[in-house]
């Protein structure tokens, strides 16, 4: 009787953690920003991309040492704010985000192992 | 019917209940997991892609033909990578449209999206023939090959993002795709958007660190 008690007890338990899990996971799932945020963010895109294309005219300004560096970067920063906010990475459970990072950082090894293999960098 | 058939009829039909009306123990979604571990792995298929194209960038082959590079049309290209940047920016719209359950909205942006999508599809089909026009041929040389089979590949996935958004048109025009259906729609969206991460890495790599 006491084992049969306990079991019961521990499987409401189980059930009442499982529906606070699912009760976080959705309340985090759904806390996504306003329109307003998500065209404030496309603004900042619309913004870099411009510099980006302003850096091909060496002739308004020349970037020099400055120029790859600074596209790599800004390269960087609408990759992160694409992934974060429009793809809620920010937002949702982390695990999605450690998926898809896992899939980069591999990715970046091989390729940059691959291309030293070749002498690309030489 | 026994007692014992009874009780364990009536706890398969529970179990099945519960299956039905809950999500999995981590409470993450399979769907939303599963696409989040498929990009990952694009990322790998792009990857190899561009690195292709960086080692044969400037091997211009036996017969010295012309390579991308000598004809890129930056401000061209300047402003298909906008519009599919906008077009980010319309399918997160259509997806908060939904999840709030106006459908009129959902499906507006949806189509700004898809029409963004073939403007951006458009200008690649005119690049690849003003480069066809310029003697820079898919197989001309190793560096031509990479080029068109890099932009190509992502022009194929752009094009599939497109007729994934018009079938979500079409569910949602026949009544199909309701509020409760948002995470379809987001599993879409995360292709569009992985599609347009792609490109503002081929757009910097490709396109503007000089050869």
């Amino acid at each position: 009787m006491t084992a049969t008690n306990t079991t019961s007890t521990d499987t409401a338990t189980h059930s009442t953690e499982q529906a606070d899990n699912h009760e976080n996971a959705a309340a985090h799932e759904h806390k996504h920003p306003s329109d307003w945020a998500y065209i404030k963010i496309a603004l900042i895109l619309a913004a870099i991309t411009a510099v980006e294309v302003f850096t091909y005219f060496e002739t308004v300004y020349n970037w020099g040492q400055l120029l790859v560096p600074s596209l790599l970067l800004m390269m960087v920063v609408k990759f992160w704010l694409v992934a974060t906010w429009f793809m809620h990475l920010k937002f949702d459970n982390s695990i999605f985000a450690k998926m898809f990072v896992g899939g980069l950082l591999l990715a970046v090894a091989v390729y940059v192992a691959t291309l030293t293999a070749f002498e690309f960098w030489v | 019917m026994s007692n014992a058939t009874l009780e364990t009829a009536t706890v398969d039909d529970h179990s099945d209940q519960e299956s039905s009306e809950h999500g999995p123990s981590t409470g993450i979604s399979n769907t939303k997991l599963a696409m989040w571990l498929f990009l990952g792995s694009e990322c790998l298929l792009f990857g190899g892609l561009i690195s292709t194209y960086l080692l044969y960038k400037t091997r211009r082959g036996p017969d010295n033909l012309p390579i991308p590079t000598d004809v890129f049309d930056i401000p061209f290209t300047s402003v298909s990578s906008f519009v599919l940047l906008m077009s980010s920016l319309t399918m997160v719209l259509a997806l908060a449209a939904i999840t709030r359950g106006d459908n009129f909205g959902f499906r507006i942006w949806l189509l700004t999206t898809s029409l963004l999508g073939g403007v951006f599809i458009g200008g690649q089909v005119y690049e690849f023939t003003a480069f066809l026009r310029e003697d820079v041929g898919f197989t001309n040389n190793p560096a031509s090959s990479a080029f068109f089979t890099l932009t190509g590949f992502h022009g194929v996935h752009v094009s599939l993002g497109i007729v994934m958004l018009m079938s979500l048109f079409v569910a949602s025009w026949q009544g199909k795709l309701r509020p409760q259906h948002a995470e379809t729609v987001e599993i879409a969206g995360l292709y569009w958007h992985f599609v347009d991460i792609v490109w503002i890495f081929i757009f910097t790599v490709i396109y503007l660190i000089p050869a």
